[in-house]
C-alpha cells in the first residue's frame, strides 16, 4: 500500500492560513519534506526532526543540488541511533527557506516571488507549520522531536507550545534564546547581503544576478562560529595554501582563508539569500522565556515530556551555559530531564560529525521511550 | 546484577512509586533497579561525563551536575528521597550539600565510608601513614574524599542542625552489623534523615 504522503521528496501546498506571530498570514503554507521508515498503525512512533539555520528536509537522502549525501546520514538510516527500522521520521523544511517549503522564493499571489514581501517569521511560526503538517500526516502525537541548533530551538517550541503532543524532546547544541553575540553574527551575514549591489532590496529572482558575494561573505563569518579555535588551529594552522611563501598581496595566502571562500562559494550554489535574511532573523527573535512571561520555567511547568539536553565543550556559539540554564528552567518546574556536555573538537558543528558518545546517548535517550 | 551493599539496603528501602534524586548516581545502578523493582521516578545528578552518558544511555534521566553547586536549581520537596552514596566526603562543603539534600528531598538517604573504623584508627596509629584499605583505597595525594568522616562527627552533625533520624544500617564489608560501636566496627554506614 503506497501512500503519497510518505516518501521522499514530498511537497504539500496546505491551505492554512497560518496566523503569525509578526501578525501577518501565511496561505497557503508549502511544506517541502521527506519521511524515512514506515508509521506504526497506531501512529506512535513518529519522530520529527528539525534542521538548522541552512539545513534542510534531505537529512538521509541525496541533496538534489550538491549531490553529497544528507546532512545526518551518520545518525538517521537503518540500525543507526535514529533507527528508520523502527521509527518514522519526518524531516520538513522550515517555512521561510528556499529547498520547497513557503519563503522569500515563492510565488506569491501575484504569480511573482514575494521576495522582501515574505512575512517576518519566527521559529514558533515554523513549528505551527510544522504541526499542520503532521496534521496532514495523521500524526496525532510525536514519539520524540528532534534537532541540534536552531533545530533544538524548534523542538524547545514544540514541547512549550504543544505538550501534550511530544512525548519526548532531544535538543542539541542550541540555547532557548539568541544572546547579543548571536545576532551580532547575524547582523554582520545580513549587512553583508544587503550590502550586495545585486541585492537591490531583495528584488533579485527576474535575472538570475544574486547577491552571491554577501551571501558568501555571510556564510563564511558564519562558519567561523560554527568551529572552535582549536579545530581551525588543527586543520589549517597558518599553513599557506598552495604556495612556498607569502605573496604580499590578497590573494588566499593561507589556507583557512582558501577554506573559508571555499565554504561561502559552495553555500551560494544551495541557498537562497533572502531566505538567509529571513531565518536568521527568526533565530535572533527567538526568547522562550520572553514568551512566556519571561520565566523560561513556565514554557515548561507541568510537562510530561521527557526532555535530554546535550551540549559540546567547544561550541562557544551555544556554550553549555545555555543548555544549563534550559535544564534549571526544566528541574525547576519538575519535567525529567537528561543533560550532558559532551567533549569533542568541532565546535558547534559537533552535533553534526564523528562524536560516537552522542549516538550511544540519541540512541539510548530515544529507546528509552519504548517503541 | 548486585548491588553495592549500601545501595541494596536503600533499594530496598525506598517505597514504590515514590520521587527519587541520586546525587552522585555514578553509571545509575541504583536507579535502573529503582525503576526497574519500584516503579520510582527516578532521577539523577552525576559530575563524571562517562558516566553520565552510560545512564542516559540505559534511558535514565541524568544530569551532568556538581552536588556543590547544582542541587539549588531544584525546588522545596521536590523528591521523596534525596539520595548521596558515598559521595558526602567528596564534596567541599558536606554540610551545604547535606542541607539541600534535606530541603530538595522529604527524606535523605546519606551513606559514607567510617574513617575511625579499628582497622583505619590501627593503620594510622601504628604505620603512621594515611590509611589505604579496599574501602579506601586511593592514597592522600590522589582520593576523592576530601572530607572524611566517622560515624560520631557524623552524628554530632546531625543532632547539632537538628536533623532527626529515621533509620540507620552499618556494614562490615557485604554484612549488616549491630549498631553497638558502630564507630569502632563499621566499615560504612547508611543514614535515613528528615528535617
Amino acid at each position: 500500500m503506497s501512500d503519497a504522503r510518505f516518501g521522499l521528496d514530498r511537497k504539500i501546498a496546505l491551505p492554512g492560513p497560518l496566523t503569525l506571530d509578526g501578525g501577518g498570514v501565511l496561505a497557503p503554507v508549502e511544506i517541502a519534506y521527506e519521511t524515512y521508515g514506515t508509521l506504526n498503525a497506531d501512529g506512535s512512533n513518529a519522530i520529527l526532526l528539525c534542521h538548522a539555520l541552512t539545513g534542510d528536509q534531505f537529512v538521509a537522502s541525496t541533496h538534489p543540488i550538491t549531490g553529497k549525501p544528507g546532512w545526518w546520514t551518520r545518525m538517521v538510516g537503518p540500525g543507526k541511533p535514529i533507527d528508520t527500522d523502527r521509527y518514522f521520521v519526518v524531516c520538513p523544511n522550515v517555512i521561510g527557506s528556499c529547498m520547497g517549503s513557503s519563503g522569500p522564493e515563492s510565488l506569491a499571489s501575484d504569480g511573482q516571488p514575494y521576495a522582501m514581501r515574505f512575512p517576518v517569521i519566527t521559529i514558533r511560526d515554523m513549528v505551527r507549520a510544522q504541526a499542520l503538517l503532521l496534521d496532514h500526516l495523521g500524526i496525532a502525537r510525536l514519539y520524540a522531536v528532534v534537532g541540534g541548533s536552531m533545530g533544538g530551538m524548534q523542538a524547545l517550541t514544540w514541547a512549550a507550545t504543544y505538550p501534550t503532543r511530544v512525548a519526548a524532546a532531544l535538543i542539541i547544541a542550541s540555547t532557548a534564546r539568541h544572546s547579543a553575540q548571536n545576532i551580532a553574527f547575524h547582523e554582520v551575514g545580513r549587512q553583508a547581503i544587503m550590502a550586495d549591489p545585486n541585492w537591490r532590496g531583495g528584488d533579485y529572482y527576474h535575472d538570475g544576478k544574486a547577491p552571491d558575494a554577501g551571501l558568501a561573505v555571510a556564510r563564511m563569518a558564519a562558519h567561523i562560529t560554527y568551529l572552535s579555535e582549536l579545530g581551525l588551529t588543527e586543520k589549517f594552522g597558518r599553513r599557506l595554501q598552495d604556495r612556498a611563501a607569502k605573496t604580499f598581496g590578497f590573494d588566499a595566502d593561507f589556507q583557512v582563508e582558501s577554506y573559508l571562500r571555499h565554504q561561502g562559494l559552495a553555500f551560494t550554489g544551495r541557498f537562497d539569500a533572502n531566505s538567509y535574511l529571513y531565518i536568521t532573523r527568526a533565530m535572533d527573535y527567538f526568547d522562550l522565556a520572553e514568551d512566556h512571561g519571561g520565566h523560561l520555567a513556565n514554557a515548561f511547568r507541568g510537562s510530561a515530556t521527557r526532555f535530554c539536553l546535550v551540549s559540546f565543550d567547544t561550541d562557544w556559539l551555544y556554550p553549555t551555559s545555555e543548555s544549563r540554564s534550559i535544564v534549571h528552567a526544566l528541574n525547576a518546574g519538575g519535567a525529567p530531564v537528561s543533560f550532558m556536555e559532551l567533549s569533542a573538537p568541532f565546535g558547534h558543528d559537533s552535533f553534526l560529525l564523528d562524536v560516537p558518545d552522542l549516538d550511544r546517548v540519541v540512541h539510548g535517550f530515544l529507546s528509552a521511550g519504548g517503541v | 546484577m548486585l548491588l553495592r551493599p549500601d545501595l541494596a539496603i536503600i533499594a530496598r528501602e525506598i517505597a514504590p512509586g515514590s520521587r527519587v534524586l541520586d546525587v552522585g548516581c555514578g553509571d545509575g545502578a541504583l536507579l535502573s533497579v529503582l525503576r526497574r523493582d519500584k516503579q520510582v521516578d527516578a532521577r539523577g545528578m552525576e559530575l563524571d561525563r562517562d558516566n553520565v552518558t552510560a545512564c542516559v544511555a540505559q534511558g535514565l534521566s541524568v544530569i551532568q551536575g556538581n552536588a556543590d553547586t547544582d542541587l539549588a536549581d531544584y525546588p522545596e520537596a521536590a523528591f521523596d528521597y534525596a539520595i548521596l552514596s558515598q559521595t558526602l566526603q567528596t564534596t567541599m562543603r558536606p554540610d551545604l550539600v547535606m542541607e539541600e539534600l534535606l530541603r530538595i528531598g522529604r527524606m535523605a538517604f546519606v551513606s559514607f565510608p567510617n574513617f575511625a573504623q579499628w582497622r583505619i584508627r590501627l593503620a594510622l596509629m601504628f604505620g603512621g601513614t594515611m590509611p589505604v584499605t579496599k574501602q579506601l583505597p586511593a592514597r592522600w595525594y590522589d582520593t576523592p574524599n576530601i572530607h572524611h568522616v566517622t560515624i560520631d562527627d557524623f552524628r554530632r552533625y546531625i543532632a547539632e542542625r537538628g536533623i532527626r533520624i529515621e533509620g540507620q544500617w552499618f556494614l562490615r564489608g557485604e554484612k549488616l552489623i549491630s549498631a553497638g560501636a558502630a564507630n569502632l566496627r563499621a566499615q560504612h554506614a547508611v543514614f535515613l534523615l528528615t528535617r
